[in-house]
């Protein structure tokens, strides 16, 4: 089973070749080796190796695997009790065992374990209920201990999967579902933060974030594109904003990704990999993989090689450039920690008699607590509301949108796929335009609501209530019906007076009236804008073709 | 069930480590690994175990690629060729545990492994101590520590002065 999921997994298969030629029939991406704003070729999402075409050139298969850092979402750190919070005054958030003073001892946790061990459930780990604490020493100013705690040899959990989707061709339609293997989750520490001073040649320490708790998911190789990538990291991130596990901001770092990528010849062993740093948001991540991918490429067909180096990505330039201060290769020194007995973890079967329950970590508890994952949420939208998949993935990618959609559902009689329509196109891209939250939109699920449903009774056209949403938009506190009363938007109800202006539009139309009456059905249309026009955008086009064919057929 | 015998290490003492009433000095860049001649020949004499006998040969000697990947690594300064000797023996000293037999038997981190690992309540009950913090820094910039710019790395094997000096 392990293996068909390994081989499922065996990356998309996606080949890349050489930018500059093209073979017959690919689609080509302009000059030069890294055109602005597109990728130089598309991985092959189907699977399996391609041909080499007509030109005859050997493919490329970049491997892309990810190690992703995510800080636990705690009050305290994870052997310390000082406060973790992102913005504070520089080494206030410090105690004697962050700053490493001699004498202070580690003491684990516990809501960083259930973290963890969420996560891994999540992610269809393995948890070992015996779990061992390592040293990993290297020397650098924000660490002031002169090593790292961390789980190297047995970590909390293993062997578990990632299941992300894709769209294919860059149409929202067609939707693929990939999986990623997770090798391990650890629990480790974080390092404080260095300010360089290039102009005092000297480095500024701030230990507040020392001592964080991380989660580090390592993810195996299955990946070949910055796409996948990028896709992947996104649905990591949902699951722990899910969890609460971590709240997963890369912007404010606790989210870091590093990418590890090499390229080979189908059928030959792997090539050198190279890891790339400094990734400070997905879409960067998906650029830098790619540009990365495009560099090895271009560098062994020119007969260069590769060297195994840590690359920084430099977001202004777009590219990869070698990180200084890496002193060869580092030689860790791990060693187990000594002042941490083993970490053990328990299920309802194992679970102790006498035991404090404070002292007692239950993973079958924790499983049954889990909240609905991400992939589970959107299967169930499709079911309950009929909506499509790929919608399913919008409402979800949005903060907050997928409750306003099911909140406005609540509150109207317009069937869920219409209003999915209303919420996707209309309210996302305003809110977007105006860089603006689902919470912080001037149009409340209430308003939008009640505008729907004068659409469904007919009161108001469909261009009509585009215009409404407009003046909603405003924030003017205005509910819809008083806009259409103020803008005499409302559909003409009065029947009589709707079949006087066709009336007068059919008499006034003489050529037009004699075509229809021959067969040409589609001057009717023209009949419909000229009471449209009449009737200032106020009637039905239904009721009016219907009216208009009634009489022209007298 | 653990095989290691203690009584060895019991009489031994602790090992290759500076003799107390050396005087500290504040490591600049490196730390001495041993105290001061006369007294370590010595020292490292009465430290092998009571029974007397010699020590097993080393497998091979320390070599100064080794010599120098250590230096670098732990920032430790050998100094001289009685420093790498002391190494030697302390090496040599620590092989004797390849004559317990293991098989079979777990390996040990520590003896506290049996303990239960205490777990603590996710309160937050330390920090604000900047000031305190920053008492121990020489050089500081609004509450910031100040450090070198970048990890110095050591000068490469062939300009240093001090490694290995007193051994050519």
């Amino acid at each position: 089973m392990a293996a068909a999921v390994a081989m499922a997994a065996r990356g998309c298969g996606g080949v890349w070749r050489r930018a500059r030629q093209r073979g017959a029939g690919q689609p080509g991406p302009g000059p030069g080796p890294f055109p602005r704003g597109q990728r130089a070729v598309a991985c092959n999402a189907r699977g399996g190796a391609v041909p080499a075409g007509k030109s005859g050139l050997v493919p490329w298969v970049p491997v892309v695997g990810l190690e992703i850092h995510a800080q636990i979402s705690s009050n305290s750190k994870l052997f310390s009790g000082s406060q973790v919070q992102f913005a504070a005054p520089p080494n206030s958030l410090v105690s004697f065992f962050d700053a490493s003073l001699p004498g202070t001892l580690p003491v684990l946790n516990r809501r960083c374990v259930e973290a963890a061990v969420m996560t891994g459930l999540a992610l269809n780990c393995s948890i070992n209920k015996k779990s061992l604490f390592d040293r990993k020493h290297y020397f650098y100013a924000d660490l002031p201990a002169g090593y790292q705690i961390t789980q190297q040899r047995v970590p909390i959990a293993v062997n578990g999967s990632l299941s992300y989707s894709l769209c294919i061709d860059n149409k929202m339609s067609q939707m693929v579902t990939k999986t990623v293997r997770i090798k391990q989750i650890q629990l480790e520490q974080d390092s404080g933060k260095s300010l360089h001073d290039d102009t005092r040649s000297q480095t500024l320490v701030d230990l507040n974030r020392a001592g964080v708790g991380l989660m580090e998911v390592v993810m195996e190789p299955d990946m070949c594109c910055g796409e996948e990538a990028a896709a992947a990291v996104r649905e990591l991130q949902l699951i722990l904003q899910t969890l609460g596990s971590s709240q997963a901001v890369m912007a404010e770092g606790q989210l870091r990704v590093d990418a590890n990528v090499s390229v080979h010849h189908p059928g030959e062993p792997y090539g050198v990999r190279t890891e790339v740093k400094n990734i400070n948001s997905i879409r960067f991540l998906a650029k830098a993989i790619d540009y990365e991918i495009q560099r090895q490429i271009e560098e062994l067909e020119n007969g260069g090689t590769i060297l195994n180096e840590t690359r920084a990505f430099d977001s202004k330039l777009g590219c990869t450039v070698p990180m200084r201060d890496k002193e060869g290769k580092q030689d860790y020194r791990f060693m187990p920690e000594p002042n941490l007995p083993p970490l053990i973890l328990y299920d309802a079967k194992s679970l102790p008699a006498n035991m404090n329950h404070q002292q007692v970590i239950n993973i079958d508890w924790i499983h049954e607590r889990l909240p609905d994952l991400p992939s589970v949420k959107r299967k169930k939208l499709v079911e309950q509301y009929g909506i499509l998949p790929e919608h399913s993935f919008t409402l979800l990618n949005e903060d907050g949108l997928a409750e306003f959609f099911e909140s406005v559902v609540k509150q109207t009689q317009m069937k869920p796929k219409k209003v999915i329509g209303w919420i996707l196109k209309d309210l996302l891209s305003y809110l977007k335009q105006h860089s603006l939250t689902v919470k912080e939109s001037p149009v409340s699920s209430f308003l939008l609501a009640d505008l729907l449903n004068l659409l469904e009774k007919k009161e108001i056209s469909s261009p009509a209530a585009k215009q409404v949403f407009m003046e909603l938009w405003k924030g003017e506190g205005k509910t819809p019906l008083e806009i259409v009363k103020e803008q005499k938007l409302g559909l003409l109800q009065d029947q009589k007076e709707l079949e006087q202006i066709c009336q007068a539009v059919i008499d006034g139309q003489e050529n037009e009236v004699m075509a229809i009456k021959a067969g040409n059905q589609k001057v009717l249309n023209k009949l419909i804008g000229l009471v449209q026009k009449k009737t200032e955008g106020r009637s039905n086009p239904v009721l009016v073709k219907q009216l208009l064919e009634k009489k022209l057929s007298e | 069930m653990r095989a290691v015998l203690l009584g060895p290490w019991l009489r031994a003492g602790t090992g290759p480590r500076p003799h107390p009433a050396t005087p500290h000095r504040a490591p600049h860049r490196a730390l001495r690994a041993a105290p001061t001649a006369p007294n370590t020949a010595c020292d490292s004499q009465q430290r092998l175990p009571a029974a007397g006998r010699d020590l097993p040969a080393l497998k091979q000697k320390v070599s100064v690629e080794v010599l120098d990947h250590l230096e670098q690594l732990a920032l430790v300064d050998f100094r001289d060729s009685e420093g790498v000797e002391r190494l030697q023996k302390a090496i040599q000293f620590a092989d004797q545990l390849h004559e317990v037999n293991t098989d079979g038997v777990e390996p040990m981190d520590s003896v506290l492994e049996d303990r239960c690992l205490y777990l603590r309540e996710d309160d937050v009950t330390e920090g604000n101590c900047t000031k305190e913090l920053l008492e121990n820094a020489r050089e500081k910039v609004e509450e910031y520590f100040v450090a070198p710019p970048g990890n110095i790395p050591l000068p490469k094997l062939e300009e240093r002065e001090t490694f290995l000096q007193g051994s050519k």
